[in-house]
């Protein structure tokens, strides 16, 4: 069994209101260091294989069919 | 003209598309359920709007891969003319049969109001009713209507005439690139909106300005 994350995120020049809000609010508490704030997904997931190869290959198309929009999202994949 | 409506777990405009279509073709739809690969023989398919498979992931994420939306997507490519509101434009773009992707709202916030739409491209079969440049008004309902296509993608669509409707002048309610409320694909037989103009099609709604959308697909203009 290999554990593998797999990060989305949104991509370089997609708006994301989500990020700015969550910018917002983190200024509006006091930190004042606060630069952007980018909002994304992780997925972690169990691959039933000893495989390594076979595991990144099969997540690559996970990515790809569902789990990320790559109009939008790019997304990274690490295994255990 | 037959047509077809699509249900899926979650949809729930089902009842009001199926309501429009029978009142404008004087005939009601066949329905489409989610398990359904061999699709009837109609001259439209709708998908209409509400929350497919929860809309968990992403909306009309889950929708897009189910086996029914593959054998929609060979009938598209066939030539059948496609109609999908709200829910159904984010499962349409999440299947590929529609450039762009739909995000978040602006404002962060669900809307449910009545705007006001620009018929910016009359000669298509689902707004040849309407005149070039026609104001109207269409009720919205979403949560993620937020247009958003890469700079080459809008290029294209803008340059082809695949903008449909705009969100006339200071009504856009979700801040979609170019206002952008409706866009076909290249071939003009795929169209995704998010405002519903099944709940504008009769007295009793308050006015009648989404009716011609489905005169126009369902091809019952009066002469």
């Amino acid at each position: 069994m290999i554990n593998a994350r797999v990060t989305v995120t949104l991509k370089n020049g997609v708006l994301d209101p989500q990020g700015k809000a969550i910018e917002g609010a983190l200024g509006a508490l006091g930190f004042d260091s606060i630069g952007h704030v980018r909002q994304g997904k992780v997925f972690d997931l169990q691959i039933d294989t000893a495989d390594k190869t076979k595991a990144e290959a099969d997540l690559k198309a996970m990515c790809e069919k569902l789990l990320a929009n790559t109009v939008i999202e790019n997304y990274t994949i690490a295994l255990d | 003209m037959k047509s077809a409506v699509v249900q899926l777990p979650g949809l729930n405009r089902d009842r009001d598309m199926i309501a429009a279509l029978t009142k404008i073709s004087g005939k009601a739809p066949v329905t489409i359920w989610q398990t359904e690969t061999d699709i009837p023989d109609v001259d439209l398919i709708v998908i209409p709007g509400g929350f497919s498979y929860g809309d968990y992931l992403r909306c009309g994420a889950i929708a897009a891969r189910m086996p029914v939306m593959q054998a929609i997507k060979a009938k598209a490519e066939a030539g059948v003319k496609v109609l999908g509101v709200c829910n159904g434009f984010q499962i349409l773009v999440e299947a590929g049969l529609l450039p762009g992707a739909l995000m978040r709202n602006a404002s962060l916030k669900f809307v449910c109001k009545e705007i006001q739409l620009e018929v910016v491209n009359a000669n298509t079969d689902f707004s040849r009713a309407y005149e070039q440049g026609q104001i109207i008004r269409c009720p919205v309902a979403h949560h993620d209507g937020n247009y958003f296509a890469d700079a080459e993608t809008l290029r294209a669509i803008e340059g082809n005439g695949q903008v449909v409707f705009r969100y006339a002048a200071g009504t856009n309610p979700n801040g979609s690139i170019n206002d952008i409320a409706g866009i076909v694909n290249a071939k003009g037989n795929v169209l995704g909106m998010m405002p519903h103009p099944e709940n504008l099609i009769e007295a009793a709604h308050g006015g009648a300005d989404g009716r011609g959308l489905f005169a126009s697909a369902l091809d019952v203009i009066a002469a």
